[in-house]
């Protein structure tokens, strides 16, 4: 039978060219990128080398990137960094409730171990964080937004250059704020301390772009951004490769230690030939010419058409009874599907699919681990038997028209079967 | 997903066994709630003290239905006493592989059935 795999959001198949530009590395470049001899050195080139393209990619300098396993490792280090550097006594976080749980996770441990106050700002019904919401909820005291670029499940892009836009008017009124506090204090000593002495400094900010990379702006100064994490393994590279971009000037403590390695933010022997993979990934999503190329060496498959795609599968899909998209139409990622059916349950779907030979994913609390229906579709006001029976597809280089009217075909029976098992009419 | 479940399990989930509803049905027993994703429906047909026929609608996981179907096989045509010795165990035990978290399928089925005989019970009273 011939498999279908529908969850590129979950992770990608490596590109050929990526596993090409690899090979090399493992066995006879294998040196380490911090010994002085040849080995070494060309370890090291590659290292510089793949640096500076993706440093061209991000609109940053190569100083400002910092490799790490992953997206997860990369969050916790953005997050953890700035707090750790912090130095007012209990910081605030302002965060969103559909984050990835390396965020939420993240903020949430902190916040428990008394360390930090947060707020997790809800998206309204179409999945898309408000701007002035966060502007509300900035305090004398926040040091950190984090905000993710494209949702994972739903595939909604937020807006993120709207954000870094607003909180650098922030900080301008700060800063402002603050000299004002000195010139009073100066011209009356009586006078108390301004509040805003006591505020927090800047406000960073932080998005999670693991998903966004591929099919939007990754610049990050067109976003305002300080601080943006990013992995291989959702646009054809390998996995247990990722990245920190770190704006010059932010202030980050490391969390691993043991060596001096990336500008001493992060100890560990480089993954030379993961980074060289990570390079030739985004070299790969960057180029025109060579760019949606399909990985099975077929046709193209450029983003309008995996957008045109995404189209067929929703409207076909929105024709079963019952059954409602998940998440904005209009600002949402090309290769994103998520489509909740009434009582029909997420993973029974699944299951159904699967032998069909399609591989898709759920919101259903059945295949969570932890028993908890989908916190991004909670967070939005969707009903828990609607996170039930939520079913992801997320489309990549190499999906066809044809995988995706066999969906169609066989989608529509898998609901129906399942519904007439239930005790619900 | 075969290292999921039981060849068992994705065998009841591909073809369950006393699937459906018993419209004249002595006894009926609804478990779960679909805020958390299972609901199972137990009908029974009671004849001379035994299990005449059962059938069952679930809404639910691959666990859910294959637990559903199992527990329906062990209990048919069994006497009431005998049915309401089944135990979750029982059921997890011939389901053969499945995540730990899904324990709770095989107790639902368990109360299913046991809840279609009070319901029965108490209707003869």
């Amino acid at each position: 039978m011939k498999k279908i795999y529908l969850d590129h959001a979950a992770t990608t198949p490596v590109d050929p060219e990526v596993i090409k530009a690899m090979l090399p590395y493992f066995s006879s470049k294998f040196g380490n990128a911090s010994s002085v001899y040849s080995f070494g050195q060309e370890a090291r080139a590659a290292v510089d080398s793949a640096r500076h393209k993706i440093a061209r990619f991000l609109n940053c300098k190569s100083t400002e990137i910092v490799f790490t396993s992953g997206g997860s490792e990369s969050d916790n280090l953005a997050i953890k960094g700035v707090i750790d550097a912090s130095e007012i006594k209990k910081p605030h976080v302002i965060t969103s409730a559909f984050e990835h749980h390396a965020v939420l996770d993240t903020i949430k441990e902190l916040e428990r171990d008394g360390r930090i106050q947060a707020t997790y700002i809800k998206p309204n019904r179409d999945g898309v964080i408000k701007v002035a919401d966060i502007e509300r909820a900035i305090r004398k005291n926040t040091v950190l937004v984090s905000i993710m670029y494209v949702n994972n499940e739903i595939g909604t892009v937020q807006p993120i250059r709207e954000i870094g836009k607003m909180i650098e008017r922030a900080n301008t009124r700060r800063i402002m704020n603050h000299e004002l506090g000195i010139m009073n204090k100066t011209h009356n000593s009586e006078l108390k301390l301004h509040n805003s002495e006591k505020n927090a400094g800047r406000i960073f900010f932080h998005t999670d772009a693991v998903q966004a990379a591929e099919y939007f702006d990754m610049n990050v100064d067109y976003l305002h951004v300080d601080l943006l994490t990013m992995t291989a393994h959702k646009i054809y590279g390998p996995k247990g490769i990722g990245l920190l971009y770190i704006r010059s000037g932010v202030p980050i403590k490391h969390q691993i230690v043991g060596g001096g390695q990336e500008y001493k933010k992060r100890a560990g022997t480089e993954n030379v030939a993961g980074i060289v993979g990570m390079a030739k990934a985004i070299e790969i999503i960057q180029n025109p010419k060579s760019e949606y190329r399909n990985p099975k060496q077929k046709e193209s498959n450029p983003k309008h058409e995996i957008r045109k795609l995404r189209e067929k599968l929703i409207n076909g899909l929105l024709k079963i009874p019952n059954s409602r998209l998940n998440g904005s139409r209009e600002y949402r990622s090309p290769s994103n599907v998520n489509i909740s059916f009434m009582n029909a349950e997420g993973e029974s779907i699944l299951l159904n699919l699967d032998m069909e030979g399609i591989a898709a994913s759920t919101g259903s609390a059945c295949t969570s681990g932890s028993l908890e229906p989908s916190h991004v579709l909670l967070s939005m006001g969707r009903t828990p038997e609607e996170c039930h029976g939520s079913v992801r597809f997320t489309l990549g280089h190499e999906t066809t028209e044809e995988e995706i009217d066999k969906v169609l075909e066989v989608l529509p029976l898998i609901i129906e079967k399942l519904r007439r098992m239930s005790p619900f009419k | 997903m075969d290292n999921l479940y039981s060849d068992k399990i994705m065998e009841h989930f591909r073809n369950p066994k006393n699937l459906g509803e018993i419209e004249d049905a002595d006894g009926v027993g609804t478990v779960g709630n679909p805020n958390c994703g299972d609901v199972m429906k137990m009908y029974i047909k009671i004849k001379n003290d035994k299990i005449a026929d059962i059938k069952f609608q679930t809404l639910g996981c691959g666990a859910a239905i294959a637990s559903s179907s199992i527990a329906t096989e062990l209990v048919k045509g069994k006497s009431l006493d005998e049915a309401l010795k089944l135990s979750s165990r029982e059921i997890a035990e011939q389901m053969g592989k499945f995540p730990p978290a899904k324990y709770h399928c095989s107790v639902l089925a368990e109360e299913g059935i046991k809840k279609a005989i009070e319901d029965y019970r108490s209707k003869k009273k």
